[in-house]
C-alpha cells in the first residue's frame, strides 16, 4: 500500500517546516498518497498536522524538502493556482455573500459562464441535500448546515485533492457521526483524494483507507485502520489509538515471535515481540482491553497468567467493563461483551488473567 | 368567572404567583423595581447630559426663531401697527407714533431700545443707530402735551417716514420667526414673502457647500489613508503593530493648537516643505507654493487631526476578520487581488462607514483648525457661527446656522441608515 510508484497523486519528500528558524515543527515528512485515497492526519494538538495541510495548500513553504503534486513540484506554485479544495477548521464561509454566492465564487474567478455556474452550484447543492438554502447567509445556518456547504464549495469546482481541517470539531455526536459518512461517500462517488486532518481517533478509523499518526512533528505510523489498531509499531500509537493497557517490565526470554516479559512486580506474561531487540530490554507491553481473557478454558496450555483484583464494575450496555488491579498498578480495564454466559464480577474478586500471546505487544518503553 | 379563577387558575383564569396574586401583576412589579434601580444608576448621568447637552442644544433651537423683543419693548405700538398696510406707501397714521412714543419712553427709561435697534438693525441696516438717537429725544417729551407726534419723530430723523423701517418693525413683531432662518440661507422676508438677498449679501449657502465639500474631502483622505495603516495594524506581529499604534495614538496626546502649529510652520511658504522643495529644485524660489491659509492647508491639517477616528474603527473590524476568510479565497483560486476586494474589503465597510460617519461628522463642525489654518478661503460654517456668537452678538442667527448644521448632519446619518444600514457600523 506504500505507494511510492507511479500512482502516487501528493508526495511529501524529506520536508522539514520550522516557524522560528529554532524548532523543526515538521521533521522529516515522508508520504505519497494514491489518487483517489482518503489519508486521514492523526494527532495530538501541536503535531504539525494543519502546518503539513498549509504546506500542501501553499499557505506555508517548506523549509527543506519537495512537495510534488501529480509528479510536478509545487513549491514555487501560488495557492490560488493549485486547484485544491479546502475545507477550514472554522468553514471560512464568506459572511457577506449568500449559501449561492459562498458556491459561485470559485466558479466566478475561473470565469465560468454564469448558465454554467447556476448548474453547478445547484448540482453542488443538491449534492450536500442543501438546495432550499442557496440564499440564505452562512449566519443563518446551522453548525452542520456551514459544514456542508464548506464541504460543497471545496468540491464546487471539481478539484482533483481536497484538504479537510479538523472540518467536524465543532459538531454534535450525532451530526458528526452523519457527516462522516457523508464525507466518505462523496469523496469516493467522486474519486477525489482527500487528505483529512483530525485528533479524533474513531473519525480517523471510520473514514480512512489509510491513517498518518502524528506525533511530535513525524510520522509515527502509517497504516489502514484495522493495521494501525491491531499492530502499533509503538506505544505512542497504541496508546492514542483506541483503549490500551500498557505494562511495564523488562524481557526474559525472547524467540523469534514470542516473549517473555517480567513485569516490574516479578510477574510474567507472554507477547508478542515487536520493538525489542534483546534479553534485557525496557518495555511496555500492550494489550488491548477486549483481548483479555479471565476463563480458565480460553487459556493456551501453559500460559503465563497475572493475578487481577476487581475493583470497579461498569455496566456499559453491550460491554461490561471491569477495571482491575494488575501488577501494582489499578487501571487495567478488561471488556466483555455482554452476552448470555457472561459472569458480572464483584469488585473484591481475585481471578486470573491471560491472553493470547498474539494480542499482547512489547514495544518501546 | 372572578370567582372561579382563584380556584382554578391553571384552567381558565390568570396564572397566579405564589403568593397568590395574578403573575402578571407581579412580574410587573419585579420588573418595575428593576427598571427603577436601572433608572437610578443613570440618572447621575442623565443629568448630566441634561444639562451640559440637552437644555442648550434645545435653548439654542429655541433662540434660533424666538423673537419676543419687538413685541416686548413696543408693546402699545405692535397693536397699533397691526391694521397699518405695509404693502401701501404711506407711513403709519399719529396714532401710531403717539403710541411709539409711549413705548419708546418706557423702553428709553429701561434702557431696552438699544437692544432691540441693535436686533432689529440686523435685519435692516441703520435702525441701530436710529432708535439710540430717538430714544435720547423722547425721553425728555411729555406725553400729555407735545402731541402730535409724527413731526416731532420726523424731526429726530426722517428715516421714520421711511416704509421700510415701519415695515420692519411689523414683519418683526410676532413673538416667533423665520427670518434667523431665512438668514442663514442667504434669504430675507420681503413684502411679499420670503426671496433671495441680493447677489453681494449672500455668503451662507456658499460656505455651506464649501464645509459639506471639504468635510468630505476630509473624509476620503482619511479613508485613503488610514485604511492601509489599519491593516498593518491588524496584520504586523504584535510588537509592532503596538508600537504602530502608539504612533496612531501620538496625535490623541498632543495638544490640538500645537499640532496645528506645527502645520503652520510646515507648510508655510518659508516652511520647511517649500524649503526642501525648492533645494531639491522641485520649485523655483520665487514661486513657492502656497500651502496654509486656503482650503489646502485647512485640509491637510484637518485629516492629520482626524486621521485616528477612521483608524480606529477599520482597525477593531479588520482585526475580526479571520485570516482565512482570504486562504479560503485563495484555494478557491481567487488571485491576491481578487480575494482582497472580493471578499476582505466588503467585510471592511462597516468599519469604514462607522469611521466616515465619525469623521464627517467631526470635520462638518470643526472649528479651531479651519480658524487657524484656514485663512478665508479655507473657514467652515462653525467659523461663522463663532464669530456671530462672540463678536457680532447675533445669537439668533448664530442658532440658525447651528440648526442647519444639526439638521445637515441628521440627514447624513438617515442617508447612511437608509443606505447602508446603521447597524453595519461597527465600532468595535
Ligand atoms: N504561524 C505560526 N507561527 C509559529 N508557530 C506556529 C505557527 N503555526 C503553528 N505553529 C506551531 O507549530 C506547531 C504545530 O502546529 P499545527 O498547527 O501544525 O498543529 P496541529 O497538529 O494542527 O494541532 P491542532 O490539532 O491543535 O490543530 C505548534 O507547536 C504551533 O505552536
Ligand atoms: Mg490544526
Amino acid at each position: 500500500m506504500l505507494d511510492q510508484g507511479s500512482d502516487a497523486f501528493v508526495v511529501f519528500d524529506k520536508v522539514q517546516k520550522s516557524y522560528d528558524g529554532q524548532t523543526l515543527v515538521v521533521k522529516d515528512l515522508n508520504l505519497s498518497i494514491g489518487k483517489g485515497e482518503f489519508l486521514t492526519m492523526l494527532g495530538p494538538s501541536g503535531s504539525g498536522k494543519t502546518t503539513c495541510l498549509m504546506m500542501l495548500a501553499g499557505f506555508e513553504t517548506a523549509t527543506h524538502g519537495d512537495i510534488l503534486l501529480d509528479g510536478q513540484g509545487i513549491n514555487n506554485i501560488p495557492p490560488h493556482k493549485r486547484g485544491i479544495g479546502m475545507v477550514f477548521q472554522n468553514y471560512a464561509l464568506f459572511p457577506h455573500m449568500t449559501v449561492a454566492e459562498n458556491l459561485a465564487f470559485p466558479l466566478e474567478v475561473r470565469k465560468l459562464g454564469k448558465s454554467d455556474r447556476e448548474a453547478k452550484v445547484k448540482r453542488a447543492l443538491d449534492m450536500v441535500q442543501m438546495g432550499d438554502f442557496a440564499n440564505r447567509r452562512p449566519a443563518q445556518l446551522s453548525g452542520g448546515q456551514q459544514q456542508r456547504i464548506a464541504l460543497a464549495r471545496a468540491l464546487v469546482f471539481e478539484p482533483e485533492l481536497v484538504l479537510m481541517d479538523e472540518p467536524l470539531g465543532a459538531l454534535d455526536k450525532q451530526l458528526r457521526e452523519h457527516m462522516q459518512f457523508e464525507i466518505t461517500r462523496l469523496a469516493h462517488e467522486l474519486g477525489i483524494t482527500t487528505v483529512y486532518v483530525t485528533h479524533d481517533q474513531t473519525e480517523a478509523l471510520t473514514m480512512s483507507d489509510r491513517v498518518a499518526v502524528f506525533n511530535d512533528g513525524r510520522i509515527q505510523q502509517l497504516d489502514p485502520p484495522d493495521t494501525l489498531y491491531e499492530e502499533p509499531k509503538n506505544s505512542f500509537v497504541a496508546q492514542f489509538i483506541g483503549e490500551n493497557n500498557s505494562l511495564e517490565g523488562t524481557v526474559k526470554e525472547l524467540n523469534n515471535d514470542t516473549a517473555v516479559v517480567q513485569l516490574d512486580d516479578g510477574g510474567l506474561i507472554d507477547c508478542k515481540p515487536v520493538n525489542v531487540n534483546k534479553v534485557g530490554d525496557r518495555t511496555k507491553v500492550s494489550i488491548r482491553p477486549e483481548r483479555v481473557e479471565y476463563r480458565s478454558e480460553r487459556f493456551q496450555e501453559g500460559a503465563h497468567l497475572l493475578k487481577a483484583e476487581v475493583l470497579e464494575f461498569i455496566y456499559m450496555g453491550d460491554v461490561f467493563r471491569t477495571r482491575l488491579r494488575v501488577a501494582g498498578r489499578d487501571d487495567f480495564i478488561m471488556k466483555c461483551r455482554n452476552a448470555p454466559d457472561q459472569i458480572r464480577l464483584k469488585p473484591g474478586e481475585t481471578v486470573n488473567i491471560g491472553w493470547m500471546p498474539e494480542d499482547c505487544r512489547a514495544l518501546d518503553a | 368567572m372572578s370567582d372561579t379563577t382563584t380556584e382554578d387558575s391553571t384552567q381558565n383564569g390568570p396564572v397566579l404567583a405564589a403568593d397568590g396574586t395574578p403573575l402578571r401583576r407581579s412580574l410587573a412589579r419585579a420588573l418595575r423595581r428593576q427598571k427603577l434601580r436601572a433608572l437610578m444608576l443613570i440618572a447621575p448621568l442623565l443629568i448630566f447630559i441634561m444639562v451640559t447637552f440637552i437644555l442648550p442644544v434645545a435653548d439654542m433651537l429655541y433662540r434660533s426663531v424666538e423673537n419676543g423683543i419687538v413685541s416686548e419693548t413696543l408693546p402699545r405700538t405692535v397693536v397699533a401697527l397691526a391694521d397699518w398696510d405695509a404693502s401701501g406707501d404711506t407711513p403709519p397714521d399719529e396714532a401710531v407714533f403717539a403710541a411709539l412714543a409711549a413705548d419708546m419712553q418706557i423702553a428709553a427709561e429701561e434702557k431696552t431700545h438699544t437692544k432691540l435697534g441693535s436686533r432689529l438693525n440686523y435685519e435692516n441696516p441703520g435702525m441701530s443707530s436710529l432708535f439710540r438717537k430717538s430714544g435720547r429725544q423722547v425721553r425728555r417729551w411729555d406725553l400729555e402735551t407735545d402731541a402730535p407726534f409724527m413731526e416731532k419723530f420726523l424731526d429726530i430723523d426722517e428715516d421714520w417716514s421711511d416704509i421700510d423701517v415701519w415695515r420692519t418693525i411689523q414683519t418683526y413683531s410676532p413673538s416667533t420667526t423665520s427670518g434667523y432662518y431665512l438668514a442663514a440661507v442667504d434669504m430675507q422676508l420681503g413684502a411679499d414673502g420670503p426671496e433671495m438677498r441680493p447677489e453681494n449679501e449672500r455668503i451662507y449657502l456658499k460656505l455651506f457647500g464649501r464645509t459639506l465639500m471639504m468635510s468630505l474631502a476630509i473624509t476620503l483622505s482619511c479613508i485613503a489613508l488610514g485604511y492601509p495603516v489599519a491593516w498593518l495594524l491588524a496584520n504586523l506581529p504584535m510588537r509592532t503593530s503596538n508600537l504602530l499604534m502608539i504612533l496612531v495614538l501620538l496625535p490623541f496626546w498632543t495638544s490640538l493648537l500645537v499640532r496645528t502649529s506645527a502645520w503652520k510652520i510646515l507648510l508655510q511658504q518659508q516652511g520647511v516643505i517649500n524649503d526642501i522643495l525648492v533645494w531639491i529644485g522641485l520649485v523655483s524660489d520665487d514661486a513657492r507654493l502656497v500651502m496654509i491659509n486656503n482650503q489646502l492647508g485647512t485640509i491637510i491639517a484637518m485629516t492629520h487631526i482626524l486621521l485616528p477616528f477612521m483608524i480606529l474603527p477599520m482597525y477593531s473590524v479588520m482585526q475580526s476578520i479571520n485570516p482565512s476568510y482570504l486562504r479560503a479565497a485563495k484555494s478557491l483560486g481567487a488571485t491576491d487581488w481578487t480575494a482582497f476586494w472580493r471578499v476582505y474589503f466588503p467585510q471592511t465597510v462597516p468599519g469604514i462607514g462607522a469611521g466616515s460617519i465619525l469623521v464627517f461628522i467631526l470635520a462638518i463642525g470643526y472649528y479651531i483648525t479651519p480658524a487657524l489654518v484656514g485663512g478665508t478661503t479655507g473657514t467652515f460654517i462653525s467659523n461663522r457661527i463663532a464669530f456671530h456668537i462672540s463678536t457680532s452678538l447675533n445669537w439668533g442667527l448664530a442658532a440658525a446656522l447651528g440648526g442647519i448644521l444639526l439638521a445637515v448632519v441628521l440627514v447624513f446619518y438617515w442617508a447612511y441608515d437608509k443606505f447602508v444600514g446603521i447597524d453595519n457600523v461597527k465600532l468595535g
